[in-house]
């Protein structure tokens, strides 16, 4: 690293030239200009050529539905080039009482509350159109109607329950193959290290899938699609930044961010479920929820294969249990109390881009190795296999 | 349940409850033959309307009214519509009615362009609830965008011997007409985002103005509706009354009802006809009438009267 710096002021420093408070001045001249252009465009309006009469771009995203005895809640946020006023709501192609939270015109990245007396129908669908002054509509489907989970002591720790036995139960397990693990020889480790490097490579691609699927349902002022790529390359250089501060992580340091990445992922899928069941979209059957425990017991494994070369103090194993399940939990509970697509959408792609972290430059010769290919195409297919037990 | 808030009628320029007694008679003139002439001038111009509280929609209207005016005359008079268009489409005025091919206002014969004015010349015949509309292409826009209204033809008692009395009742004027209470109703819907599919139905275009607004019937009067449904998108749509049963003259054509005793009836677009009934043996209160197509109703055409005792 010194020798980097040392080089670069070497070369650099005849070309540039010593920061002056003249040369400071010449700061000016842009920002003049700029705010010159600005004055212009708004008092001269030359854009006004540009006016073809249309009525101005509207857009309106559901972000949040609360079904309670007395009514309907609906969140919406507005993303119209101009504010945009709700006139009328529908519900189930019939015109409905409703009071906006707070009223009046909606600007730009602006949400209110849509609170409507209806009398909903456990179990069954129902679909709500916004028609606003200028006539346009935004429709949204509450695919099966179920009462929205309030705050109680007995729902938080039902979830938290639930969160356990998909989050931290597995990853516990997972880890507990650890003593096992350290008994195989030079090419099970790899074979191991293999393994886990394709289980993280479909966690990456079910993560980012995940993320842009999440991003695409919510508001177009958020850019889902952007929001994704960068968080996940922002957690991706940060943690390779972070971790090559002492080398290429390896060992305990590796393990760590290894569960950090999964504690994202976590609680991005804690989030989409917790929200899922709010919603009523998502009926967690007993086997659905085994199908999530054995999908991320190799979480576990995951955490254990970078520390089989050097045994860790054992208060590492909790830690690093809590670390990558617990996450689950909080994302359930949040998920169910306030939830909107681009959270959830932000925390799988900083998991995403923290798996990525993960599959750091490995030596092309011992890729080819044969137990490197096997635990390589083992680990994808276990998770793929497993996979289908939660795909609904 | 129903749309939140009221509509601003003095912005339209047109208030749905006036709507329903008003009726345009023209300026007479007399003819050489004798015969008397009724002179309409109707102009098209684009207007944007709230036809729910707070729902925008521009239209394309004559005289600045959706439905345009109801015009009414007498059987066998003649009829001189002067028809100018200011709006920045071709339209035209197509009547039902017995005309020449010449006055028909379609492509080729009476679509006038912007700017430019056309007179249409037809006697009124026969006599009936009838129907107008523009007939420019595309058809579909141009009517569900605004351009329609009810052409009445009263019957002319002297050529209806065997049934005088009826067609008397029936002839705007006469002392027996002016013991009915006569209403003009145009079933209407819009379509606010252009899916071909509509957002809004009503009686005279305005969502669920007669029931926040009930139309005040007095008991001992009877009740006759000149009704038209010029609904685009849906093929039918239909008139239902609580509480009571009505006689019903298809198109208008007849002196005898073509349904007796009927609370339903269907029409299917472009389709009309005469409601006759009355409320001289209920209580007073409030008597619900919409479209029997559930949807429908719920989007706007709901409507109440209000049976009120005579007033002293």
């Amino acid at each position: 690293m010194n020798d980097v710096s040392s080089t670069q002021t070497i070369t650099a420093a005849p070309s540039v030239p010593q920061p002056s408070r003249v040369a400071l001045a010449w700061l000016i001249l842009p920002l003049a200009v700029l705010a010159l252009a600005i004055t212009w465009l708004v008092t001269a309006n030359p854009l006004r050529t540009f006016d073809n009469g249309a009525p101005p771009v509207e857009n309106l995203t559901f972000e949040r539905t609360v079904l309670s005895s007395d009514g309907i809640e609906i969140l919406v946020r507005a993303g119209g080039s101009e504010p945009m006023t709700i006139a009328q709501v529908l519900v189930d192609d019939a015109y409905w009482q409703f009071a906006q939270e707070p009223s009046g015109p909606l600007a730009r990245g602006a949400t209110a509350w849509i609170r409507l007396p209806y009398p909903w129908v456990l179990g069954e669908a129902h679909a709500f159109k916004i028609i606003t002054n200028t006539g346009a509509t935004f429709e949204h489907e509450i695919a099966v109607a179920v009462p929205t989970p309030v705050s109680s002591v007995s729902m938080l720790s039902a979830q938290a329950l639930l969160g356990v036995i998909v989050g931290i139960v597995p990853v516990a397990i997972g880890l507990m193959f650890y003593p096992a693990l350290r008994g195989v020889g030079r090419n099970g480790m790899n074979f191991l290290l293999a393994m886990t490097v394709g289980l993280l490579a479909f966690l990456m691609i079910d993560a980012a899938g995940e993320a842009f699927d999440l991003a695409g349902e919510s508001a177009a002022i958020f850019q889902g699609q952007a929001m994704v790529a960068l968080a996940a390359a922002a957690s991706f250089l940060l943690l390779i930044a972070a971790g090559r501060r002492g080398g290429t992580p390896a060992g305990l340091t590796l393990a760590t961010f290894i569960a950090l990445g999964i504690g994202l992922h976590n609680l991005g899928e804690g989030l989409a479920i917790g929200a899922a069941f709010a919603a009523g979209a998502a009926g967690l059957g007993t086997f659905l929820v085994l199908g999530f425990t054995i999908h991320n017991i190799t979480e576990g494994i995951d955490i254990a294969a970078p520390m089989l070369k050097k045994r860790p103090p054992l208060w590492t194993f909790p830690a690093l249990t809590l670390l990558a399940g617990g996450p689950a939990v909080l994302g359930l509970w949040i998920g169910s109390l306030a939830y909107a697509p681009q959270w959830s959408a932000l925390a799988l792609a900083i998991g995403a881009g923290a798996y990525l972290a993960r599959s750091d430059g490995r030596g092309a010769a011992a890729l080819l190795s044969w137990p490197v290919m096997a635990g390589l195409a083992f680990g994808v297919t276990f998770m793929y296999g497993t996979a289908m037990l939660v795909k609904v | 349940m129903m749309t939140v808030g009221d509509v601003d009628e003095t912005r339209n320029g047109f208030d749905t409850s006036k709507m329903l007694t008003e009726w345009e008679t023209g300026t007479v003139s007399d003819l050489p033959d004798g015969r008397t002439q009724h002179t309409f001038v109707m102009e098209a111009v684009d207007k944007e309307i709230e036809i729910a509280p707070g729902v925008m929609f521009p239209a394309w209207t004559y005289n600045g009214k959706v439905p345009g005016p109801a015009l009414r005359a007498t059987e066998g008079e003649r009829r001189k519509i002067v028809f100018r268009n200011y709006d920045s489409q071709p339209h035209s005025i197509h009547f039902h009615g017995i005309h020449s091919a010449r006055m028909d206002g379609v492509p080729g014969a009476g679509v006038v362009n912007p700017g430019e004015e056309f007179v249409y010349e037809f006697d009124a015949k026969p006599f009936g609830c009838h129907f107008y509309h523009c007939h420019a292409l595309p058809l579909k826009r141009h009517i569900h965008k605004g351009l329609y209204g009810l052409f009445v033809v009263d019957p002319d008692p002297a050529r209806h011997a065997e049934h005088a009395d009826v067609a008397r009742s029936r002839l705007l004027g006469t002392p027996e007409n002016a013991g009915w209470q006569e209403l003009a109703m145009v079933m209407n819907a819009f379509d606010t985002n252009f899916d071909d599919e509509n957002e809004v139905y009503a009686v005279n275009t305005v969502a669920h103005a007669y029931t926040k607004r009930p139309i005040r019937i007095l008991r001992d009067k009877p009740v006759r509706i000149y009704l038209a449904n010029a609904v685009e998108f849906d093929p039918i749509n239909s008139f239902h009354l609580h509480g009571n049963f009505f006689d019903y003259f298809d198109q208008g054509t007849t002196l005898t009802p073509t349904s007796r005793t009927v609370d339903l009836i269907t029409q299917c677009q472009g389709q009309r006809g005469i409601l006759e009934f009355s409320f001289k043996d209920h209580e007073p209160g409030l008597y619900m009438f919409h479209a029997h197509q559930s949807e429908f109703a719920e989007l706007g055409w709901m409507s109440m009267f209000e049976v009120v005792e005579q007033v002293a």
